[in-house]
């Protein structure tokens, strides 16, 4: 039909624009892995390059540190997520953490490990808080707590960056299963209140956040900024092998690189097929736990523990953005002292120019990713309402693939596409890049508010004779504002955190806070990565504030207008 | 001697309506045939257990059916059929069991909306709302935010849109469902005042016998299965005139 001529493309257009360059990326990854890279003289296939992989010293010990801190990581977020769900439900302490969870979420994943290892280090804020007089140390101890052997500080930040995460979108899930009248059948039939969370909530709920949970496993296998801050670096995990593979000056190390990086992916891969099949065993377990009939005792315990527990992520999360703000204030701060003895603002007036470049060029790339975002995402939401189409559970997939697909794994093709269509380095590719990982978020965060605003506001607009597009501008987007402008702080807020895209498709050309302040995390000048790691942690905490400020700036007045009582 | 009867030519006519829910491989017809005639002035009165399709079949009146359903046959405005046309182009007001008012616009907001763009200029278009508003005794409460009325003002405020927007037909989905008894005999009346003083064919669903009574026109029974028994009530509720 002609009215929905240009909205009906939409949809197309936007999933070529966010998977054709993860498709063309791992095919331009795979071919150089089996020995096709003409440029570099790469014309036959081979398996050359999987064999120089293999006999690559530390591979796997590499691998031995992904897999460890990748299953841990989303094991103990999974199982602190739903314990304490279960434990707590209803309680004003969930509705509490969801207050704290949102701006967490926010905090980039580089600025949450470079203020955990400012709290954890030997020499961090924890251990000048007990010393000297619980611990007797007048000096750092040499213990290898951050970067230790087996990447546990690196499963600690990971736990702390996805808890939130994964607690927001089971929350989201349990209102989607009508949680309360299964827990109120099932608590009235005797059951303590985690069993019956268990037995009761939890199968429905998992189906529905199955998807985010493969999320959390493929990202926690294949993490690279916080594996640079947080993990061993001889070896490191595979990820970060891989890419210093790709930055080697010896170009043929790129065909090693490449097939590092396709071995990425099956780790990925294999890593989800392995969860998976954990599933189907918990499943069968499961049942007949279920069947068996416990009623389970009260829940203190569990209680307890798991608030214990969350409670303390939160803390390190926010103590680490707290120590991050008083080394950027920091002139002298001498070990073991609680706190620094000198505070300026030297550190913040020396940085002021270069920072203040890098945070416009963040600032640009966001606002532009997650504004291009928005639109789209409104147009296939519009175009998905218009023709009654409802989002099935294979373009969920779909829409999940890029924070599945690791990203080592396909950006090194993609950049070598974007060279050849000589827009590598550009503000386009840059944009480009973060848009694929944008998209998704701004799609997922939007997608629920818009499908739940009741359809027949639009019935009676379009009965009331007004066109579909003056029904979309006119009720639809005022209606909807705050999860609008809610999903644009979540798109800004998820391109302020990408260091791989950046480096990848920016080659160079744009140094963002998070590539600068990774970059400055091997130096360990805490005063100038205080500065950065800040202002990174900062400007998606503003977009939120932001968010949630103006609607309540930009109805607020005629708001109070309207509502002047009528004279009698 | 005129060949065309004259009585098809204004008011509401279904001819041979069908709702059937789209599924692979065969239909599944949830409603109908119904055939029936609204004239002018008239309140016809849909009445049937919750389910049975009744809100289906005004939503298709309004060209809004649910893209799971199809339909089929002829709906006729005033001698026109609709049944192609967008909602936006059929002139047919809803009115719903919520008032639907939209939160982010004044009273006065929400009357503009439903006002046609073809009344130009500011004066012209706030002397009619200002008009509509002392007519249902509100003109106090031009600028007020819709969320401070009462329900029973919120009601009126609904319908006004709707006249506003100058309908050729009124559908009611059960809109005094949510009022409470008392509310609900006033609001009742000053729907129907309104729409046999402006001429409009009505058509009403609902399970509330009292409804059906104080509309007063004709009534007809659709079954859990969509059938309607009893035939045509078209031809029982036909006066000429």
């Amino acid at each position: 039909m002609p009215r929905h001529g240009l909205l009906a493309t939409l949809p197309a257009l936007t999933l070529a624009l966010f998977l054709a360059p993860v498709v063309a990326g791992l095919i331009g990854t795979w071919l150089p892995a089996f020995g096709y890279f003409p440029s570099l003289g790469g014309d036959g296939f081979t398996l050359a390059p999987w064999a120089k992989l293999f006999a690559q010293p530390g591979l796997g010990e590499s691998l031995r540190l992904t897999v460890l801190s990748g299953f841990l990581a989303t094991l103990i977020t999974f199982l602190l997520t739903i314990l304490l769900l279960a434990a707590c439900h209803g309680g004003r302490l969930i509705l509490a953490l969801r207050g704290l969870m949102a701006p967490l979420i926010a905090v980039p994943h580089a600025a949450v490990a470079l203020g955990l290892a400012f709290l954890i280090a030997p020499s961090g804020w924890l251990a000048r808080l007990v010393s000297p007089w619980a611990t007797g140390w007048e000096l750092p101890p040499d213990v290898a707590i951050l970067q230790d052997p087996n990447g546990l500080a690196l499963t600690l930040g990971l736990v702390i960056k996805e808890l939130p995460f994964l607690l927001l979108m089971t929350l989201a899930a349990l209102e989607q299963v009508r949680a309360e009248e299964r827990l109120a059948v099932a608590r009235s039939l005797g059951y303590g209140p985690v069993s019956a969370w268990l037995k009761a909530v939890l199968p429905a709920v998992y189906r529905q956040i199955r998807l985010p949970l493969y999320a959390v496993l493929a990202y926690a296998l294949s993490v690279v900024d916080m594996a640079l801050i947080l993990a061993p670096l001889a070896p490191p995990p595979l990820a970060v092998q891989v890419l210093r593979w790709f930055n080697d000056p010896d170009l043929s190390m790129r065909f090693v690189a490449a097939a590092g990086a396709s071995l990425q992916l099956l780790v990925v891969a294999g890593g989800i097929s392995l969860w998976r099949i954990g599933e189907i065993v918990v499943e069968r377990i499961g049942r007949a736990w279920i069947a068996g009939g416990r009623r389970g005792g009260d829940g203190r315990i569990a209680r307890v523990l798991t608030t214990g527990l969350v409670m303390t992520a939160v803390g390190f999360a926010a103590a680490g953005l707290v120590s991050l703000a008083l080394w950027s204030v920091t002139r002298r701060w001498r070990y073991p002292d609680a706190l620094p003895s000198e505070i300026s603002l030297d550190n913040w007036a020396r940085h002021a120019p270069e920072a203040a470049a890098i945070t416009s060029t963040t600032l640009a790339a966001g606002l532009a990713a997650a504004a291009v975002a928005l639109v789209l995402v409104l147009g296939c939401l519009e175009n998905e309402q218009r023709r009654g189409l409802t989002l099935t559970n294979r373009a969920l997939w779909l829409l999940y693939t890029p924070l599945l697909v690791p990203q080592v794994a396909f950006l090194f093709g993609t950049q070598v596409l974007a060279i050849q269509a000589g827009i590598d380095a550009t503000w386009a590719a840059l944009v480009w890049s973060h848009l694929l990982f944008v998209l998704p978020y701004v799609f997922l965060t939007l997608g629920d508010s818009y499908r739940a605003l009741d359809e027949r506001y639009a019935r009676t607009a379009l009965c009331l004779g007004a066109r579909p597009n003056r029904v979309f501008w006119q009720v639809k987007l005022p209606m909807l504002l705050r999860p609008v402008l809610f999903a644009l702080a979540v798109g800004f807020a998820v391109s302020v955190t990408q260091y791989l895209p950046t480096l990848f498709a920016g080659g160079g050309r744009f140094v963002t806070l998070t590539t600068e302040a990774v970059g400055l995390a091997a130096g360990g000048d805490r005063r100038v990565i205080g500065v950065y790691a800040f202002l990174q942690a900062l400007l998606p905490l503003l977009a939120f504030a932001a968010a949630l400020a103006l609607p309540r700036l930009l109805v607020g007045p005629a708001l109070r207008r309207k509502l002047r009582p009528a004279a009698a | 001697m005129s060949v065309i009867d004259l009585s098809h030519e204004h008011g509401l006519t279904l001819s041979r309506v069908e709702i059937a829910l789209r599924a692979p491989g065969r239909a599944r017809r949830i409603l109908g045939p119904v055939s029936l005639e609204v004239p002018p002035g008239e309140v016809v009165t849909v009445m049937g257990p919750s389910g049975c399709g009744k809100s289906s079949l005004l939503a298709l009146i309004c060209g809004t059916l649910a893209p799971a359903l199809s339909g089929s046959g002829r709906v006729l405005l005033n001698g026109e059929d609709i049944s192609a046309r967008p909602p936006e182009a059929r002139h047919v007001g809803i009115l719903f069991q919520d008032d639907l008012l939209f939160p982010h616009l004044s009273v006065a907001g929400n009357l503009a909306f439903g006002l046609p763009a073809s009344i130009r200029g500011r004066r012209a278009r706030r002397e009619r709302i200002e008009a509509a508003l002392a007519e249902a005794d509100m003109l106090a409460f031009y600028d007020r935010d819709p969320a401070t009325l009462s329900g029973g003002q919120r009601a009126r405020i609904a319908l006004l849109r709707t006249l506003l927007s100058e309908p050729r037909a009124l559908l009611l989905d059960e809109p005094f469902a949510k009022l409470d008894v008392a509310l609900r005999a006033r609001f009742r009346a000053f729907v129907f005042d309104h729409a046999r003083a402006q001429g409009l064919p009505t058509l009403l669903v609902t399970h509330d016998p009292q409804d059906a009574a104080d509309a007063g026109g004709p009534r007809l029974q659709i079954d859990a299965e969509g059938h309607i028994p009893g035939g045509r009530p078209a031809d029982r509720g036909h006066r000429p005139g």
